[in-house]
């Protein structure tokens, strides 16, 4: 292969690369998009649509070629084919992954909370952003435990159902509101976390993922048939809205917040409202972890990350410090949990299936362990890609699954792999992905 | 001050005096393998102290005993610290060994954290009394000036170190980057940022070359010296053990066969035959595992 060479790789084999990606975009988009299910009468039709598949098949050609005579002339072949499997990490991403997430945080930030006020944001769009930035906060909270301590959590679902139930039960059994019941919640969350911890602290790899994927079982399956308490599968109805500073977002009631402002009522309100909120906790989410990472539980958690012995032998107390790990990310998912209450006004062991946790796990993953704006561009894509293919049902696990694969494929590490280094002397450098250590889970 | 223990023999010599630390009849089992049999020495306060032996012959599990990552089948280990207080290692957790009984070590394959720049980790090596200072996290998350300050302080000790282990200039490349002589200084630069009192260096010399070789005497002086910290080192090198210990205590399989000043243990019959007499085979096992464990590090 002409990947050995430095030099300006001939036309012949640009073309021939090219070639190559329009073959698997082929692949990849005849099932995909070339077939499409519809109803039709007497059960499901297929309607072909080799037409767009062709247009899809030709874009990936003429990119590839644009690229590969532009940009990528002088760097030696892209990897594709098998090449891929060889790459450890996404090093050539590594030099621009920090300098990307510098500019893409603050445009995020800006865009995020304009967002109510864009144009195009009618109630679909705030529902379903709403819905991201949950995932966002969660993959930020199972960041904590899985990117930076390195302790693979199969189960953190279960945390962002006690968190929800937390606040339902109190709310409803107590009338407490959801400002009352979110720290509480959060706290609930930290010390099941910590319940957890202390049985599973003393395993690793494997044997860490598969119990506390059943501890996020068994919170579920208790949840589904204490009944008296929980409501078993039927959930807890009436779980209260939020208030402003007591206004409640209400057609009619004495203190509603329209009447206060004086505007006419719309359901839009609450939405909004709700929208601020997660974001709020969202970004205090990022921020405390940000926090942390400089701090010295932060580097002790990427230290037993990269050497657990290592650390202990610098007097480092590991089971502590898993501790604080796990409480803090499950405080987190908890405050989710109750947030996601307060939104549905329902709950139901149906919400938090293990299916929730790999999702979060897959955000995780896909983003770059460790890494917090990789989390909000893997959910984003993700829960947008959900949302996208919401017509094609059955064939969404599938997509989800192709994508996975590619992404893997692509950046094994994660889309933004690299980790910057929590204090510096002179000079912030990048670490790569294939130096930073993956946990022992 | 090996001079006189030569000229008078006396009955009690000086690290019998005032040790550091004391290993009163150690035993380490390992199923039917009797790793460390019966091991009793002392290691005199700041003194340079170098166990040497064969292959095998228990060094390292000696050091895993010191540091609480194996605990001994039978035996007693005291440490002393030169503030009085005294602790008995092998009843502690690993981590309070090297927290509060201030025993460091390294090891015999470089553990540093590979992912995190070189001075990440003098910092963590500083995590005790940084997390006191951040009041455990929550004065930390609230920005505290009291631990901004504290965080200085640990980057200008961290600063100090690596200007002594020359690697300034490297502190904020990651450790793994590292060649494989720097990781070795760096390994012990870390573990003197916990500030020990006694220091386990587990095979230091190990794939350095002769001139990092002579560096390394020059560090472990200054460490004994400048910092008061006693050494405790094990070693396969012979002119580093010669040259620079005080102090030398001989293994074979498990047992003690000979314990003394440098000058003495150097013409001791019993470890002539033992160690020193087998040499030619010896060094090319050594200098072959030396080559292993470069590979290894390199690969990482
Ligand atoms: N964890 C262990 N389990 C079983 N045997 C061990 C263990 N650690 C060391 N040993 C055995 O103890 C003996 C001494 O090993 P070691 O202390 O590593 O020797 P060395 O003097 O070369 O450092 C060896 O025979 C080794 O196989
Ligand atoms: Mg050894």
């Amino acid at each position: 292969m002409a990947t050995t060479s430095p030099s300006r790789r001939p036309a012949a084999e640009l073309v021939k690369d090219a070639a190559y990606s329009a073959l698997i975009a082929l692949a990849l988009a005849a099932p995909i998009i070339g077939l499409q299910t519809v109803t039709a009468r007497g059960g499901l039709g297929l309607n072909a649509r080799w037409d767009d598949v062709f247009l899809i098949v030709l874009a990936v050609f003429a990119g590839r070629l644009l690229l590969n005579f532009t940009i990528w002339r002088h760097q030696g072949a892209r990897p594709i084919g098998q090449k891929w499997f060889q790459r450890a990490g996404g090093r050539p991403f590594a030099r621009h992954g920090h300098t990307l997430s510098k500019i893409i945080g603050p445009l995020a930030l800006a865009v995020a909370l304009l967002l109510p006020a864009l144009p195009f944001s009618d109630r679909y769009v705030m529902d379903l952003s709403i819905m991201v930035l949950t995932y966002i906060m969660l993959g930020w909270g199972l960041n904590i435990v899985v990117g930076l301590a390195g302790l693979l959590d199969l189960g953190y679902v279960a945390f962002y159902a006690i968190g929800a139930y937390s606040f339902a039960l109190l709310a409803t059994h107590f009338d407490l509101g959801f400002w009352i019941c979110l720290p509480l919640a959060g706290i609930l969350a930290a010390f099941w976390g910590v319940i957890l911890g202390f049985p599973v602290l003393r395993l690793r790899g494997d044997y860490l993922a598969i119990v506390t994927l059943a501890f996020g079982e068994i919170i579920r399956v208790v949840l589904l048939n204490w009944y008296e308490f929980t409501g078993g599968p039927n959930g807890i109805l009436g779980i209260p809205d939020p208030t402003l500073f007591g206004l409640e977002f209400a057609r009619r009631g004495d203190n509603t917040f329209h009447e206060f402002f004086g505007l006419s009522y719309s359901s839009m309100h609450k939405i909004i409202f709700l929208y601020y909120i997660i974001l709020c906790l969202a970004l205090i989410t990022n921020f405390v972890t940000l926090r942390l990472r400089r701090l010295p539980v932060g580097r002790a958690w990427e230290a037993l990350r990269e050497d657990e012995i290592a650390c202990r032998s610098l007097g480092i107390n590991t089971t502590n410090t898993k501790l604080t790990a796990f409480a803090i990310g499950a405080m987190f998912g908890g405050f989710a949990g109750s947030f996601f209450a307060t939104r549905q006004g329902f709950i139901s062991p149906e919400s938090f299936t293990f299916i929730e946790s790999a999702l979060i796990l897959a955000i995780v993953v896909l983003g770059g362990l460790g890494s917090q704006v990789g989390v909000v561009i893997a959910a984003i894509v993700m829960m947008g890609g959900f949302e996208y293919f919401r017509e094609f049902e059955q064939y969404r696990m599938l997509i989800f699954g192709l994508a996975m694969v590619f992404i893997m494929v692509w950046r094994p590490r994660g889309l933004i792999s690299t980790r910057s280094p929590s204090v510096i002397l002179k000079e912030r450098k990048a670490i790569g992905a294939d130096l930073v250590g993956q946990g022992h889970g | 001050m090996s001079e006189t223990a030569i000229a008078a023999p006396s009955p009690t010599p000086r690290w019998e005096a005032d040790p550091v630390l004391d290993v009163e009849h150690l035993t380490m089992r390992f199923g039917g393998l009797v790793a460390v049999d019966d091991l009793s020495f002392a290691v005199g306060r700041g003194d340079i102290t170098a166990i040497i032996g064969p292959n095998g012959a228990g060094k390292t599990t000696v050091f895993n005993c010191i540091t609480g990552f194996y605990k001994p089948t039978e035996g007693r280990l005291t440490m002393r610290r030169a503030e009085g207080e005294e602790f008995l290692l092998e009843r502690m957790p690993d981590f309070q060994i090297a927290a509060r009984a201030k025993v460091a070590r390294t090891f015999q394959n470089i553990r540093l954290f590979g992912g995190m720049t070189v001075l990440e980790n003098l910092m963590v090596a500083q995590h005790n009394p940084l997390m006191k200072a951040s009041y455990f996290t929550f004065g930390g998350v609230l920005g505290l000036s009291h631990y901004r300050r504290s965080e200085k302080e640990a980057i200008g000790f961290a600063t100090s170190w690596l200007e002594q282990i020359r690697l300034i200039d490297r502190a904020d490349d990651p450790a793994a980057d590292l060649p494989y002589g720097a990781q070795r200084r760096l390994e012990i630069a870390r573990a003197m940022c916990t500030r020990p009192e006694i220091l386990c260096l587990d095979e230091p010399a190990a794939g350095l070359n002769p001139r990092e070789s002579a560096e390394l005497n020059d560090l472990l002086r200054l460490i004994r010296d400048e910092y008061q910290t006693s050494v405790l080192l094990i070693e396969h090198d012979m002119s580093v053990v010669m040259e620079i210990s005080d102090h030398v205590v001989v293994l074979d399989y498990g047992k003690k066969i000979a314990d003394g000043p440098a000058d003495v243990i150097r013409n001791d019959p019993a470890v002539i035959a033992a160690y020193l007499g087998v040499e030619d085979d010896e060094v090319e096992a050594a200098e072959e595992e030396v080559e292993e464990i470069k590979e290894e590090a390199e690969r990482r």
